[in-house]
């Protein structure tokens, strides 16, 4: 770990800024020394609020910091975390940079079960061969969230333990079935998608745990997936969203929505083959809804996604 | 009241192919000390919060967030912005097809725009417009209506493939 304490200079802060010695100013860009100058001036170029920053080796580390720390948090992609350190909704007093852990990135298939790194950026698992193979549905959810700059850098367990309701990656585990592996220093203990998400932004993680990993089982080869969802703008957070899952004669079916509720809700039925049956089926499911912005519009949605991620699935398309 | 000590750290950063040695506090937005401190302000700072896309920077080749990243973060790192890609001369072929096509008015998005579209089309040589339009989607425009944009980057791309058919004696043109 990077010890955090040979980087304290205790130098003043505007000492520092005012040292224009300091600041390393390519010949090219003289001229922008003026701007230098202008921010040296008690203007800080910055938003965020102070905070303390541990930047772990390995897992281990990282572990050990955030029980060490009680106000710590875990910066991985910081897609949702930034945004709002910026604007100082949040100010941790120490953040542990897990964003390098390489360990916690990787993909892999086997027995039957897929695992997936905590650490996996969007557009890994948008892109990864196997996935796409073993997970078609998984792999075009994932490129659905937010914009390719943002999937570069966001990852499956950022996304995961922030639980915005809107986002596709938790609906995405409970259609899937995942199960998801949260350690801390001292323990470790597997949870069902379906029991870690409790509601608006709210999980099942307790303080001192990541979400290291998922594991999902590769699905029966009967089983068909299907995942549309309706955003004003390409990348916007979706107004609702659907996962279906098709299991093949005699088993049950699901639909697992987004965007519609504090979290994701998925509810088994046995999916009507007449197109007027399945709206009926649809809408009553939908009237449970309750959604917190133009309630009527958004459970009419429902039904659309419902719809929509229907075909696609019959069509085994992903 | 709990006080905090100031933290600084001395990082080096690789921008546009230099270090660069900074003294930095953790809280620093990679978009502040690549315009405040390194004095790089081709990367324009709209939103901060990920939506605009005006700040946007290649990290290893991809796009990325500068304003969603401290500078702490990207030790180690080739960052690419603006002037990185900018010729001491003149302009680069997708700049000159911006100016071609008009695909700027105030200038604020080019940045995030060109840097994106170099990406794409190091990946994607030939893309389709809604291939376009998918990479750009996360840079918005609030003066040019994105079609100008997009025969931009597409224009910029058929220029590259003839100059390449060319380049290899090819006598096949059909590149784009
Ligand atoms: S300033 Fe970074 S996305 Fe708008
Ligand atoms: S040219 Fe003005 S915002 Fe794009």
């Amino acid at each position: 770990m990077r010890a955090f304490s040979d980087w304290q200079t205790n130098k003043p802060h505007d000492e520092r800024v005012h040292d224009n010695e300091q600041v390393t100013t390519s010949n090219k860009h003289q001229v922008h020394d003026n701007v230098t100058k202008r921010y040296a001036k008690g203007r800080e170029a910055m938003k965020p609020a102070v905070f303390q920053y541990v930047r772990p080796n390995n897992l281990q580390e990282a572990l050990s910091a955030l029980r060490d720390n009680a106000d710590a948090k875990l910066l991985a992609g910081g897609q949702s975390l930034i945004p709002l350190m910026n604007f100082r909704l949040s100010r941790p007093t120490t953040l542990v940079d897990i964003s390098q852990l390489k360990e916690l990135a990787t993909i892999s298939v086997s027995e039957g079960t897929v695992h997936i790194g905590g650490l996996v950026r969007h557009q890994q698992l948008h892109e990864d061969e196997q996935i796409r193979e073993v997970l078609p549905v998984l792999s075009k959810a994932a490129g659905e969230v937010g914009h390719w700059a943002i999937r570069n850098r966001g990852t499956l367990g950022g996304s995961l333990s922030h639980a915005d309701p809107a986002a596709e990656l938790p609906a995405a585990m409970v259609a899937l079935h995942a199960t998801l592996l949260l350690e801390s220093a001292d323990s470790a203990r597997e949870v069902p998608a379906e029991e870690f998400f409790l509601g608006f932004l709210t999980t099942d993680l307790q303080d001192g745990e990541m979400i290291t990993s998922v594991k999902i089982p590769v699905p029966a080869p009967n089983a068909k997936y299907g995942f549309a969802e309706f955003a004003r703008r390409p990348g916007d957070f979706a107004l609702a969203g659907a996962y279906v899952e098709l299991s093949g004669e005699g088993g049950t079916d699901a639909v697992t929505w987004f965007g519609v509720s504090g979290g994701p809700e998925r509810r088994e039925l046995s999916i009507a083959k007449e197109t007027s049956d399945r709206a009926e089926q649809f809408k009553e499911l939908a009237e449970e809804f309750d959604p917190v912005e133009d309630p009527a519009y958004r459970k009419h949605l429902a039904v659309v996604v419902a719809e929509q991620a229907y075909q696609q699935a019959r069509k085994g398309q992903a | 009241m709990e006080t905090f000590t100031k933290q600084t750290v001395q990082i080096t950063l690789r921008v546009n192919g230099e270090n660069h040695s900074v003294e930095v506090e953790p809280r620093m937005l990679l978009a502040d000390v690549l315009r405040h401190e390194i004095g790089l302000t081709g990367t324009h700072v709209g939103c901060e919060q990920g939506v605009c896309g005006a700040c946007t920077i290649l990290v290893d080749g991809a796009p990325e967030r500068s304003c969603l990243m401290f500078a702490v973060q990207a030790e180690g790192r080739e960052i690419t912005t603006i002037e990185g890609v900018t010729p001491d001369e003149g302009m680069s072929e997708l700049q000159a097809s911006f100016q071609k096509h008009h695909g700027l008015q105030c200038g604020f998005c080019t940045p995030g725009m060109i840097l994106t579209s170099e990406a794409l089309l190091a990946r994607n040589p030939n893309p389709s417009e809604a291939e376009i339009r998918e990479a750009l989607s996360g840079n918005l425009c609030r003066c040019t209506g994105y079609q100008f944009i997009v025969d931009s980057v597409q224009d910029a791309a058929a220029a590259k493939a003839v100059n390449h058919t060319n380049a290899d004696g090819g006598s096949d043109k059909e590149g784009a």
